[in-house]
């Protein structure tokens, strides 16, 4: 029987929201990479049911949402997503700052495939705004991990089928 | 951090296929960006996935709208006559002002009689509510609740109280994007009003600044210099308040001055802007003027919808070349500016009696939408690309 899906699009929805929530402009720069985090987490955990055309489809999503250049985050959510599959063997195994670490950096290079398309397209920007999500998303994994191992084991205990 | 069998297994046999759709994926979304950047291909599906994201947006701003709903609902009864005491005293002024402006406007409708050029029409707007919907923290991008059936248009300026705001970008049927000139990739051509000096006002990307790069050394520009629409490029209706001049800098030994100026309108705190719809002989192009009054019976063949551009491009071989006319396959001429004041047409703008403000008339909505129902194939007018701005 194939394994449900929902609740991988109910978190990707739920990170959209994130990303589109009104901050106060203080604050907005500091605004975690939501869409990233939950495209790292599901590649990682979930990797028969989130693949690269899942990511795909959410940088299609959040693209729209950002009013960015349609294909921009498709292309680094899936350049993302695609690592981590190739990798989550041995990143699940890795002890939890490491693979923080490892969050870091793959947040870093999203961060610069998305500026190298603004760069091609003559939007190059740097800034807070561009390292803010970066530097908020690494700091708040550990937390978001906590969070949704927690909701995928209740699944996985509670229905046979999500394991 | 269990290892779940059934996903291990499931990579087990798709273990070949991610280099594969990772290839896909990146093809796919070059071609995106691609097309996205090159024309206007996908406005058809950005237009479809925009209005998809439509509900999700409108959820995120409920919390902001109920909230707002509260305030207005559960005032105390106290803070509603002071408000209304203070709107009172605001009328009243305005209306001194508007007898006053009554007067003028005569006065000027002679002068421009004697000097026989045209009446200038005012602009018909309606007024868009900005959903709290937080975009790209790069961009200076909102999302409205007006969109192509309310009558907005790709291209059309938007305003509030005090000044510019910026232009529809993209219109998604119920809702529409809109591009605010602090944008680093939006330029305002506009006109000093103590000297007419013409220029161009491009985004920083701070929402308090705008930059005017094109001026050179010798250019007559001081601070505290109040800057309007020119209304050149067709994008934006001639003046409305742009922004104050804060500093004017000539001492980085270059060529051009550095000078910064401040918006108008405050565009931190927007809530609520109006679409302005320009008289032009019809409302679904920003740039064409209505032709002049000699061609009724090839106006409404020629629909400003089908098209808009090719009838700016030549607006004074109109009356000669007749309904044969510019060719609808023509590239639209960014670069004409219709400088032209709009006449007066009977048949394409039946909204406004031609009179002489540039003070915006606000109509009821249902009204506005059917006089501007022609926008699905609206023009790609974009942001403001004027000759001088950089691409």
């Amino acid at each position: 029987m194939r394994a449900p899906r929902w609740p991988v699009w109910l978190l990707l929805v739920l990170a959209l929201v994130g990303e589109m929530l009104p901050l106060p402009a203080a604050i907005q720069p500091l605004r975690p990479a939501w869409t990233t985090m939950v495209v790292i987490y599901w590649a990682l955990m979930w990797p028969g049911r989130f693949g690269v055309f899942s990511a795909f489809v959410a940088g299609l999503l959040v693209d729209v949402a950002h009013g960015s250049l349609l294909g921009q985050h498709a292309l680094s959510l899936s350049l993302v997503a695609y690592l981590v599959l190739r990798l989550h063997l041995q990143m699940r195994v890795f002890p939890l700052w490491q693979l923080t670490l490892s969050v870091f950096a793959l947040m870093f290079l999203e961060a610069f495939v998305l500026l190298w398309i603004d760069g091609a397209t003559g939007r190059a920007e740097f800034g807070p705004a561009r390292w803010g999500p970066v530097l908020a998303a690494g700091l708040l994994w550990p937390v978001l991990m906590a969070a949704m191992d927690r909701l995928r084991e209740r699944l996985e205990r509670r229905d046979s089928s999500f394991a | 951090m269990a290892l779940s069998s059934a996903d291990s297994e499931g990579r087990a046999y798709r273990n070949a296929s991610p280099s594969l759709r990772f290839f896909l994926a990146g093809v796919a979304s070059l071609a995106l960006m691609f097309l996205d950047h090159r024309g206007t291909y996908l406005e058809g599906i950005r237009a479809y996935l925009g209005a998809a994201m439509y509900p999700l947006q409108v959820a995120i701003n409920s919390p902001v709208a109920g909230g707002r709903w509260m305030r207005e609902n559960l005032a105390l009864r106290e803070r509603l006559i002071t408000e209304n005491a203070a709107l009172r005293s605001a009328a009243l002024a305005d209306s001194a002002e508007l007898q006053r402006l009554a007067a003028l406007r005569a006065e000027n409708a002679r002068y421009r009689a004697l000097l026989d050029s045209k009446a200038r029409v005012p602009d018909r707007v309606v007024v868009g509510e900005i959903l709290a919907v937080d975009m790209d923290p790069l961009r200076h991008r909102v999302v409205l609740n007006k969109g192509g059936r309310d009558g907005a248009y790709e291209g059309q300026a938007l305003i509030d109280a005090d000044g510019v705001v910026g232009q529809v970008t993209r219109d998604q049927a119920d809702s529409s994007e809109a591009i605010l000139i602090t944008d680093p990739d939006h330029a305002v051509p506009v006109e000093v009003v103590r000297n007419g000096l013409r220029t161009i006002a491009m985004g920083t990307g701070d929402l308090e600044r705008l930059s005017l790069p094109f001026l050179t050394r010798n250019a007559d520009i001081k601070a505290g210099d109040l800057l309007v629409t020119s209304g050149l490029g067709g994008a934006f209706p001639a003046g409305y308040p742009v922004g104050t001049v804060v500093t004017v800098d000539g001492s980085s030994g270059d060529a051009f001055l550095e000078v910064a100026a401040k918006p108008a309108a405050s565009l931190d705190r927007l809530h609520e802007v109006l679409l302005v719809f320009q008289q032009r002989g019809g409302a679904a192009g920003p740039a064409s003027p209505a032709p002049p009054a000699t061609t009724p019976a090839v106006a409404p063949a020629r629909s400003p919808s089908r098209i808009p551009a090719a009838s700016a491009a030549t607006p004074s071989t109109e009356p000669a070349t007749g309904p044969a006319g510019p060719l609808p396959g023509e590239p639209a001429p960014v670069v004409t500016p219709p400088v032209v004041e709009p006449a007066p047409n009977e048949e394409t703008a039946p909204v406004s009696p031609p009179t002489e403000s540039a003070v915006p008339e606000v109509p009821a909505p249902p009204d506005a939408a059917s006089a501007a129902p022609a926008t699905d194939d609206a023009v790609p007018a974009g942001p403001v690309r004027e000759p001088g701005a950089p691409e």
